[in-house]
């Protein structure tokens, strides 16, 4: 922060409007958007789907479709780039700026060695022959953290892991040492421990270039620590921003206290509830003449329609907030809390966990995988522990979070519940029935009683059915009167009966994942299995959803088993966590237990590297970085699976060490309901 | 790699000896060499034919399969057995084969290649004039039978010829005979014949090529590597070029096998009408005169063709897409 201070901007965009198409549907996509960045200056930029941030980036580079308009001003030291030819524009991408985008998997190309591509980057550029560039390629990959780098140089996109491949992207990005780097959402999808090391290598490279980064985000919560300044922008234009301590300390803006007050924490004593931003943002080909946030703004008021109210400063160094109640908001000290209506506070276990029914019970699950090798004739060349040896249990009116890295197993103990058929090995009892026992009829009896939500159940649906067919299919597959059931259940997952004639294609994501929770309770059942729920909406819809399955779960009486990637999702919705690795489980115990002292290495680092929205304790806060990518499950580690990654294993002495590789540690009770299966197990406060 | 290369050729052979099997089973149970003979006059006492034909093993009093069982023998030693008339079928393919590769191997290579690059660049090009007219023509081309375009093509030559009062486009046969004149003179006149044959193949090739590169590249310019391409200062050409059009070249090499097929039946069509004396020419008339040995063996020569294709475009694959390749 202080170095930008007196800098000249390196890069400066103003009044900068896109617009895509013509006439009546013209989508203003963009619409007069300012900043500035110093050299070494980080400037946050975020804002939900569909808020312009990615079309902003590309007409900075001048890489929007042919069919987008562009208007404003954006300066590269001064050097006007809008209205420039091509021609010019390709000298000085990825040199002077570049750009780091979002879904590393098909942002390289499939055909050429992650070596050649970065390489290429170089030649472009420089004058340099084609050992020294593919030198230099190995030096950057070595520099982004990549093992090995003069192998791994050699390998193709697909052989690498997404983490590895975004680390390859930013070697790209760095390779003519840039004045200014844009990072599309560069970790979105990445899982946390890989997501805080990407964090990790983008702060290298800013070292390295001493470029200013523009990173973009809709998660508040990921850029707290590593961001100067924050632009947040809603509906294609900027409606707050400021020094980042100000936007997250002393938000202006509703939108802005909306989106903080919906990212779940790890950091708050108790479990608080989150505040959900009803409603979805406006379409942008027919925005109204007021506030574009009116709609969803709980402190609108009849002035907000009559203009859209522009950017006034407001208390802090140049921040400013575009709405017109900012005096209200200052002059009351609102908080996020106090704007918008908080959900329910997470449940608390009731009672005594013994004392309730179990409604669904793992006895060390195995699921081996045969590993098939060759196109046509496939042969057997190893297996893949994807599950081995799971063991847990729910309790009626009970949540248990089951998390992991991708990879670690989740899903696959999930589908061996939900087959309903005799595991490999072990033991799975639902609802009081073992499954290995389970006749045509009992199975369909208790299909009905245990139902399912997946990441995006509707994508697997035939789009020609109406929400009302979707809703009414468990109901006549089951021979039950459907009736003003539909209504019933749309209410029940606070959607509009009117929805029910529309076709899935037609919602957000958010309401469709409300459509797949109310498919799911049309039986009525008693154990919900819901798969990553949460994980591929924005961080202020998944808020809202969240708190619909914790109200649904008090007011039905329901048990969820709710599969996440994301532990601070699974902390304010579960009572119970369960902490997988490589196929088995390595930490399980109440939620407050195991998130306030983890004592398995695995779960401490996973909990380290969730980032907190809180930039003062992001900047202090010390990381238990992981290193590398999961194992493969076709060969995991001897003795403790972790071993390979884990910190505490590096600290130990010598002597200590070879517990670790020789035996597998069992799930030893730690007191309380808590137990983690380290050998060295240890209570400890991380977040 | 190598493995799974014999492993996969292994399977065509198979293939190749299953088709030409069938063939020449479906040949032998349908055609009737013995009435070549007793349409003649005087006509030859049946004994003699019988004679003739069982030397020839063409004899339908002989049990299909003792028969299959005979030709199958001398196949495997290479040998295709004789023609109604005696003569060996091995030298009269050899005679053809190369008059019929000449043709393929150029109606594919210049069918694929200009089709590709046709297909990428009106990709490049949506929905500008070049698009709009190649979509235009290649529709045309392929709704229109391959015989029609040659004889379409054989008007349009004359009427050239006629116009500039040249001989410029030969349409009959592969050479003009009793030529005189030097080599450069006999390279020229093959030349000459040469160019409608391969332009009746080529075309369809072309249009089926363009329409799906079309469709390949068009998937592949928006990707997202293209656009880090792009944002890593490549122009947009090279972009297009380097990134995109190299990844769309993948499905299309896998495409190739399939058309094939196809291409081969148009050869047949193609040298009945230029005159040429190739394996497509064989095929018809052997079937017009029951002549069985020879219908097996063009079979045996189209299966081996369609195998090499199929193989060709193995290799090509495997070379394109490290994703195959490593797996
Ligand atoms: N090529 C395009 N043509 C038409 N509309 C587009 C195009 N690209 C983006 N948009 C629209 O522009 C708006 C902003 O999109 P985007 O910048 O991708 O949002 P974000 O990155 O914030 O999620 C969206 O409404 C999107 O539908
Ligand atoms: S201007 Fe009105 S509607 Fe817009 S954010 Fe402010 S209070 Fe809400
Ligand atoms: S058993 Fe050893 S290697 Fe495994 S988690 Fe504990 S300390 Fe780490
Ligand atoms: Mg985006």
């Amino acid at each position: 922060m202080s170095i930008a201070a007196g800098r000249a901007p390196v890069l400066e965009v103003s009044d900068l409007n896109v617009t895509f198409g013509s006439g009546t549907d013209a989508v203003r996509a963009v619409r007069g958007v300012d900043y500035s960045i110093a050299p070494g200056e980080v400037l946050g930029i975020v804002g939900e789907s569909g808020s312009g941030k990615s079309v902003t980036s590309l007409a900075v580079m001048g890489l929007l479709p042919d069919d987008a308009r562009v208007s404003g001003s954006v300066r590269l030291h001064g050097q006007e780039l809008i209205g420039r030819r091509d021609k010019e524009m390709t000298r000085l991408r990825g040199k002077a700026i570049s750009m780091v985008f979002q879904d590393p998997l098909s942002a390289l190309t499939p055909v050429y060695t992650v070596g050649d591509q970065i390489a290429e980057a170089v030649r472009i550029h420089q004058d340099v022959s084609r050992d020294k560039a593919a030198r230099r390629a190995v030096e950057l990959l070595d520099l982004v953290g990549i093992p090995s780098p003069e192998q791994r140089a050699r390998a193709f996109p697909h052989e690498f892991s997404g983490g590895m491949r975004q680390r390859a992207m930013i070697a790209m990005a760095i390779a003519n040492d840039p004045d200014v780097i844009i990072c599309d959402e560069p970790t979105t999808a990445l899982d946390v421990t890989i997501q805080a090391q990407v964090l990790e290598v983008l702060k290298t490279a800013q070292t390295e270039t001493g470029a200013g980064i523009v990173m973009i985000t809709h998660d508040l919560g990921v850029v707290a620590g590593f961001v100067d300044r924050v632009l947040v922008m809603y509906a294609g234009r900027p409606v707050e921003k400021g020094l980042v301590d100000d936007v997250y300390y002393r938000p202006r803006m509703p939108y802005t206290m909306g989106l903080l007050g919906s990212i779940p924490r790890l950091d708050t004593g108790d479990r608080e509830p989150l505040v959900p931003i009803e409603g979805n943002p406006p379409s942008m080909s027919a925005l109204p003449p007021g506030c574009p946030f009116e709609p969803r703004c709980p402190l609108s008021i009849p002035e907000c329609e009559a203009g859209e109210p522009p950017l006034i400063p407001v208390p802090g160094e140049g921040h400013s907030a575009a709405c017109i109640r900012t005096q209200t908001i200052e002059n009351r000290g609102l908080t996020p809390r106090d704007v918008f209506k908080a959900g329910p506070a997470g449940a608390v276990a009731r009672g005594d966990r013994a004392g309730r029914p179990t409604v669904l019970m793992v006895d060390r699950l195995v699921k081996h995988y045969p590993l098939m090798k060759g196109a046509v004739f496939k042969r057997r060349v190893g297996t893949v522990h994807a599950v081995d040896g799971v063991s847990f249990d729910i309790r009626e009116g009970e949540t248990l979070g089951l998390v992991g890295e991708s990879g670690s197993g989740k899903t696959t103990t999930l589908m061996e519940i939900l087959r309903l058929a005799p595991p490999q090995s072990g033991r799975v009892v639902v609802l009081g029935r073992d499954t290995a026992k389970l006749g045509r009829n009992d199975r369909m009896a208790i299909r009905r009683d245990m139902q399912v939500v997946f990441q995006d159940p509707l994508a697997s649906l035939d789009p020609r059915l109406t929400v009302q067919d979707i809703l009414a299919e468990p109901l006549t597959t089951h021979g039950l009167e459907v009736g003003s059931r539909v209504r019933e259940l749309l209410g029940l997952v606070g959607l509009d009966a009117s929805f029910a004639s529309r076709y899935p294609q037609e919602f957000s994501g958010g309401q469709r994942q409300r459509i797949g929770i109310a498919r799911a309770l049309a039986l009525e059942p008693r154990l919900i299995v819901l798969d990553e729920p949460v994980s591929a909406l924005d961080v202020s819809i998944q808020a809202g959803v969240i708190n619909l399955l914790e109200s649904l779960k008090i007011r039905l009486g329901l048990s969820y088993l709710f599969v996440a990637h994301d532990l601070a999702v699974v902390r304010h919705i579960a009572e119970r966590v369960a902490v997988m690795y490589l196929g088995w489980i390595a930490e399980i115990g109440a939620v407050r237990d195991v998130y306030d002292t983890p004592a398995h290495p695995y779960t401490q680092s996973l909990l380290s590297a969730i980032p907190l929205p809180d930039p003062r304790k992001e900047r202090e806060r010390r990381r238990i970085l992981l290193e590398g990518d999961l194992p493969s499950p076709a060969d995991p580690p001897r003795g403790c699976r972790f071993h390979t990654r884990c910190p505490k294993f590096k600290s130990l002495p010598e002597a200590q060490r070879a517990l670790c590789v020789d035996q597998e540690p069992e799930l030893r009770p730690l007191g309380g309901d808590q137990a983690a299966a380290c050998h060295y197990a240890e209570r400890l406060e991380v977040v | 790699m190598l493995k799974f290369l014999l492993r996969r050729l292994a399977n065509y052979v198979l293939l190749v000896v299953i088709a030409t099997s069938l063939a020449y089973l479906l040949a032998a149970s349908t055609l009737d060499p013995r009435a070549n003979y007793e349409g003649r006059s005087p006509r030859p006492p049946e004994a003699v034919v019988d004679a003739r034909l069982s030397e020839l093993n063409l004899n339908d009093k002989v049990p299909l399969i003792q028969r299959f069982g005979t030709w199958a023998g001398d196949v495997v030693t290479g040998d295709f057995g004789r023609t109604w008339e005696g003569n060996s079928v091995n030298q009269e393919i050899t005679r053809r084969v190369g008059v019929t590769l000449r043709l393929l191997v150029l109606g594919v290579l210049l069918g694929s290649v200009l089709g590709v690059f046709a297909g990428a660049y009106a990709a490049v090009k949506q929905y500008g004039w070049f698009d709009h007219g190649a979509t235009l023509v290649s529709f045309l081309i392929l709704s229109i039978p391959t015989v029609v375009i040659a004889v379409l093509l054989q008007i349009a030559a004359v009427a050239f010829n006629e116009a500039t009062g040249t001989r410029f486009f030969q349409y009959t046969g592969e050479y003009t005979p009793g030529l005189q004149g030097g080599l450069l003179t006999h390279l020229g006149d093959r030349l000459q014949h040469l160019v409608l044959p391969t332009l009746t193949l080529a075309l369809s090739q072309i249009a089926v090529y363009s329409r799906y590169q079309r469709n390949m590249m068009l998937d592949v310019m928006n990707a997202d590597f293209v656009r880090t391409a792009r944002a890593k200062g490549l122009t947009r050409r090279a972009a297009l070029v380097r990134h995109a059009l190299r990844t769309a070249l993948i499905p299309a090499v896998t495409y190739f096998a399939f058309t094939f097929g196809a291409l081969l039946v148009g050869t047949t069509f193609t040298e009945k009408i230029y005159g040429w004396h190739g394996m497509g020419e064989l095929l018809v008339n052997s079937i017009y005169s029951n002549d069985v040995n020879s219908v097996a063996a063009v079979s045996c020569f189209a299966a081996v063709a369609v195998l090499i294709a199929a193989l060709l475009s193995d290799v090509l694959h495997a070379a394109l897409d490290p994703r195959v390749r490593v797996g």
